[in-house]
Order: C-alpha cells, then structure tokens, then sequence
C-alpha cells in the first residue's frame, strides 16, 4: 500500500527508534513479560507499522464492503443500515416456560429467537425415554413433538421474526417441526426464516452431540441444503459452527480453521450429490466465538471473511453472494467466572464489541451467571441490554469495518490467514476432515491446546480477574434460575396423551415410509414432514434413522 | 514401591461438555495417578461396572448440563450398594453452590467448580483417598 523507498525509509527509522528510544524506554520501565502472545500463541510485536502490511494490495486484498474480497463486510452499508439481529440463545424447562421467556425477550428489544434444547432432544430422544433420565429441561427446552413446538412458538409469528436453533444430529426432524408448525399457523414455508445449525463435523470434534455415523449424516445436511433452496428459500440450512470448538479448549485459529475447513466439507459434499455451489452457498451461515482477546477476536473475522470468498471462488461459485461469509457471534462461554459473577457483564461487554468491530450478523450475548446455572431473567435483560448500550450509544456503527487499515489488524489478519492455510494443508495430508476426525486429529489439537490455556492459568502465567488474582475471601452470591418442577411431569403426561389421541395407522405408515426411503437414496425431508405432521415423536422419527444409519460411537481419548 | 492412586474419570448422561474432564485427567496421569476415562455418554450403571472391573479408588464426575442431582447422586447410590462405600467419589461443573450440601449427603466427598486449579483436586485426592 506504501511506497518502497517509503518502506525502506520506515525501516530504518524504526531500527532507530528501537535502538535509541524503546531500549531506553524498557530499561527504565522493564516489560511485563518476556514475550506477548495472543491465545493463539502468536507472538505481538511492540508497534506496527505500514512496513509491516507493505505487501497488502488494497484493492485486491482489502477492498470495499460489501465487494470481493469481503474482508470489510458482506454489506456495504453493514450498521448504518441495519444494526445486527440481537438473538439471546434462550431455552429451559418446558415449551411453555421458555414460550414465556421468548415473549419477554421479545418484549425488551430481542428482534430474533434462538432456541437451546435440552440434552435428550438433541441426542433424538423423547423425555421419557431412560437415557433422557435426570436431563429434562435442563440446559435447553425439551421439544419432543410438534406438539411442543406448537407451546414454544405460542403467539409468536413465523413470517415476522427469524429463529436459530441449535440442533445437529436431529436437525432435519427438528426442522421440519418448525416447519409444520409454521403451516398450522398458516404461514408458508417460503415466508419463514431463521438458522439451523446442522453441523455434524463439529459435533464429532468438538460438541459430541451427534446421532448418526459420519456418512447419512452428510446425507441428511444435504437433503437439508436441497429441500431447503426448492422449498424454504429464506432459511440458513446450516450455520458452520467454531463457537463450539472454541469452546471445547481450542486457539482463535485452529476455531478458524477448524471452522472454515468443515465448511467447504459441506460444499464439496453437496456438489457431489449434483446440486449446484450457487443454488445452495448463499444460505450457508456461520457461528463464532468472541473470546477474550479483543484484537485477536476481530482480526478472526475479517480473516474469515477473506478465506471463505477466495476458497468458494476456487470452489467455482459465480454468484457474488455465495462468497459471503455471513456469521452469528456468541460471546465466550468459557471465559466466564463463577467467581465474582457481576465482572462476567464486564468481559461481555467487551468480547461483544469485538464481534460488533467484525462486522456480526446476529449476536448473542452471554449472562453474568451462566458459569453457575442457566441465565435468570435479570441477568438475560442486562446481557441484552449490553448489545442495545453498544448499538445505540457507542458510536461504533457509525462507520464500516471501523478498524480496517490498522496496521495491526490488518498485520494480524493476515496472519491469522497464514495459519489457518497451514492447518487446511494439515487436514488434507490426514486424507480430509472425516479422516482426521477418524484419527482424532482435531480432537487431540483441541485437548492440547485447552491443557495449555489451564496450565497458564494455573501457573499465573494468564491472569483471570477474581479467579488468580484479585479474589474475594468471600464470593457474593446472585439468585439463581429456579426451574418448575413439575414441568417434566407434565411433559411425561403430554407425550402419553399425545400417543392415545393422535391417529397411529397414519404415523406407523408414515415412520414405515421414512425407513423405506432411508434405505434408498431419496431427499429425506418430504418423509420426515409427513411423519412430523402426523405427530410421529422426535425419537420415534429418529428411532426409525438410527435403526437403518447406526449410531456413532468415538473413541475415549485424552 | 506405593500402590499408584487409580482414579476413574467418568462423564455421566448424554452432556457432550469434555473439555474439563479430559483436562482433568491428564492432569491427574501428569501427578502419577493411573487414570481410565470412560468417555461420554455414560449410565450410572456403566460407570460403576468401570469402577468395579477397573478397581479403581476414586470416581470422578464431570457433568455441565445441570442433571448432576440426578446422576452424580445415582452414581453414588449404586457404588454404595455395590459395596464400594471406600471409593472417594469427587464431583465437578457447572454446580450452583446450593446443590453442594445435598451432593455431600448423597456421598459425593466434594465438588469442584469453574475455576478451581488442577493442583486443587490432586492434592484433595490425595489427602482423602480411603483406599
């Protein structure tokens, strides 16, 4: 971007500037540490300078927002049009007691929904099945019919407001519940919108709630991809998940490139069936962390950015629109401290700006309380509060990409690129990304790097407020969430109604139509509405796919 | 030669939340203890079968989804009419500080939360290991 004789210039009196006045300056005030590292380990000088981005071509590799190569942003306009959708990822107890929580949500400002299901339902199961034992409600809702979709959406419009929902391995069921609910609402399937996430390589990395084997599971994201670009053509059919990965112990950059390596898995999956790249990429989505690292966390998603048009452009996607990586923030769950709670608004407030300067879609911000239990209702409004306080008073969405040209970040993007591009060559010498899943390749990536985060900690060596320093003799206690307890009872109750009163020829027809279709190659999605809408049960409907697919089982290692 | 403390590391229900539990038991291995990880998605019985087959002088639990009264209390249930009342039982998670008192009269001995350091829990088990 700079000159070379320019450049040359810098250079030297840089080499000055160290000699005769930082050398000066670290003997007087010695510096803290013998290097700085961010948490992807890459080390950070002491300044930056155009020398160090002198190779970067701005119009090749920076550009205009909402223009190739999108590192500024997939919209030219980003918050000075429309600010990102505030989607607080919600979900407890019964369909009834998160329906309510919704419409408060909703009610203070919320503009999107996003649903947390319970454990039983995201493995597939009913609530009244043995496994689901002990788990009803507890870090999500229980959704085990249409039935129940039918409570959670309850005076809530389809064709007004867009839902993300965190399901994986029965994400297609799950969907199609949505689905079918919308159409008793009256609203067509064209008119909904919203996000499932339906990203299984993830869960065999880093989240472990997947059902099926590798393969039908690819399958059924497929059928996802295609049913969803003929049929419900405003709906993100997948939203390709680091949050999770992150999560699980991992750096900013193996989230990065763990992430953007399982998308194009996904593309290439779905190019193999026949589909065409531009009929589907424009609805592949994406869900970051925001970690601690402020810089660190924003130079991630302009890297991303970058990464994700150039590779669909090998890919040969024509259309502008398929380049777009388009992503949804949720700030660190990890980094929460059950010790002295009240500071986990602080660390929010700050990874949510973070996501904010990287240009989010839609974001989530955490609870103060969520290292001790699910969110209370206070605590959920002052999270919320947090996105609103950055939107309307900061002035950060006064411009686009507000950082861009910062020689650091613009330095620190680029080598977040750099590494990511190593790891890509990585998972191709391991045969591609289900192979090094077999081999327990980013699982053993992930461990390593969460052992060394806990060491650091630990030893000092990484300092959390209240945890190895500035501690309290006594932690203040918060009111915590207190759940209903009779709502697993009822629950129970209702699937038993549920199973008497509903037509069973129909729904035995329909699961005996499903299985039929699961053994051949047939798009799944059709059968799986018609059972849905005959009121089949999740873990009925499910049942029938783990009978034909198999179950997945991963190796124990640590 | 001392017999090596031998710990069995197990992660009940359907929580896919790892990450604590394998740091955990690396952590436990790196202080000299034998460790055995029984990987996810664990019954009750499932992990006292381990216990018993493994002969092990510790369970651990890790469980972040909230359904610790549940399962860490059947966990202790079964190891108790197992005969196995000399294994020390150790807890850790997502764990408010008012289910701490009814997991200790279930017979888990403590319960480690976010934050704790790993040196914590080894020296923990070593001072209390009944076997």
């Amino acid at each position: 971007m700079v000159k070379k004789e320019t450049i040359k210039q810098m250079h030297e009196k840089r080499a000055d500037w160290e000699k005769q006045k930082y050398s000066k300056a670290i003997q007087k005030n010695p510096e803290r540490k013998q290097k700085f590292k961010n948490l992807s380990d890459i080390e950070i000088k002491n300044l930056y300078t155009p020398e160090d981005i002198a190779d970067l071509e701005y119009l090749k590799d920076v550009g205009f927002p909402g223009q190739e190569p999108f590192l500024r942003g997939v919209h030219p306009n980003l918050y000075r049009g429309r600010l990102w959708t505030m989607r607080q990822f919600a979900g407890f107890g019964s369909a009834e007691e998160t329906n309510k929580r919704y419409h408060y949500l909703l009610e203070h400002g919320e503009t999107g929904l996003s649903v947390a299901f319970d454990y039983p339902t995201l493995y597939g199961y009913d609530t009244d099945h043995p496994l689901a034992r002990g788990e009803f409600g507890k870090c999500g809702v229980a959704i085990s019919s249409l039935w129940d979709m039918e409570l959670l959406f309850h005076g809530i419009p389809l064709d007004k407001i867009t839902t993300s929902m965190t399901i994986n391995g029965p994400a297609a069921i799950v969907w199609a519940m949505y689905i079918a609910n919308a159409e008793n609402q009256g609203v067509s399937k064209e008119k909904i919108g919203g996000t499932i996430q339906n990203d299984i390589l993830k869960e065999y990395i880093a989240q472990k709630s997947y059902i099926f084997p590798p393969e039908p599971s690819m399958r059924l994201i497929v059928d996802t991809f295609e049913y969803g670009f003929n049929n419900v053509p405003k709906w993100n059919t997948i939203s390709i998940s680091g949050y999770h990965i992150r999560e699980a112990g991992s750096t900013a950059v193996q989230e990065l490139a763990f992430t953007l390596g399982d998308g194009i898995e996904y593309v290439k999956a779905a190019m193999k069936r026949g589909l065409s790249i531009d009929d589907f990429a424009p609805r592949l989505s994406f869900f970051f962390n925001a970690h601690n690292d402020f810089f660190e966390e924003i130079a991630k998603y302009r890297a991303a950015r970058r990464i994700w048009a150039s590779e669909m452009k090998k890919l040969g996607a024509k259309k502008q629109r398929s380049l777009w990586m388009r992503f949804h923030t949720q700030t660190a769950g990890c980094s929460l401290t059950a010790q002295q709670p009240e500071m986990n608004i602080v660390r929010v407030t700050m990874q949510a700006l973070a996501a904010v300067l990287g240009g989010t879609q839609s974001l989530h911000t955490n609870s103060m309380d969520e290292a001790l239990a699910l969110p209370s209702e206070k605590a959920v409004r002052i999270a919320l509060r947090t996105q609103q306080i950055i939107a309307e008073e900061s002035g950060v969405t006064d411009t686009v990409d507000p950082l861009g040209g910062s020689y650091y970040i613009e330095w620190l993007t680029s080598k977040m690129e750099e590494e990511t591009y190593k790891y890509f060559d990585k998972v191709e010498r391991l045969g591609g990304v289900i192979p090094a899943i077999e081999k327990g390749f980013f699982q053993r990536e992930i461990a390593e790097s969460a052992y060394r985060y806990q060491k650091e900690t630990d030893e000092n060596k990484r300092i959390i407020v209240g945890v190895n320093r500035y501690k309290l003799d006594e932690e203040p206690s918060i009111p915590i969430l207190k759940m209903d307890e009779k709502g697993e009872e009822r629950q129970i109750k209702r699937l038993k109604k549920l199973r008497t009163e509903r037509d069973a020829t129909k729904v035995q027809n329909h699961l005996q139509r499903l299985r039929k279709a699961a053994e051949g190659d047939e798009n799944l999605m059709p059968f799986i509405l018609d059972c849905i809408h005959s009121y089949a049960t999740l873990g009925e409907t499910c049942d029938v796919l783990r009978e034909v697919f198999g179950e997945y089982k991963e190796q124990a290692i640590f | 030669m001392i017999k090596k403390i031998r710990v069995l590391v197990a992660k009940p229900g359907l929580d896919g939340h790892d990450r604590g539990a394998k740091i955990v038991a690396r952590a436990l291995r790196d202080a000299g203890m034998e460790v055995v990880y029984t990987g996810l998605h664990q019954t009750a019985q499932q992990i006292v079968n381990t216990a018993i087959q493994e002969d092990v002088d510790v369970v651990g639990l890790s469980l972040l989804s909230g359904a610790h009264m549940t399962l860490f209390i059947d966990v202790a249930l079964l190891l108790k009419e197992k005969q196995m009342d000399d294994v020390l039982i150790v807890g850790g998670g997502i764990i408010p500080q008012q289910d701490v008192p009814g997991l200790k009269k279930a017979g888990i001995a403590e319960v480690f939360g976010p934050g704790t350091p790993v040196e914590d829990i080894v020296s923990y088990i070593k001072k209390n290991v009944k076997r």
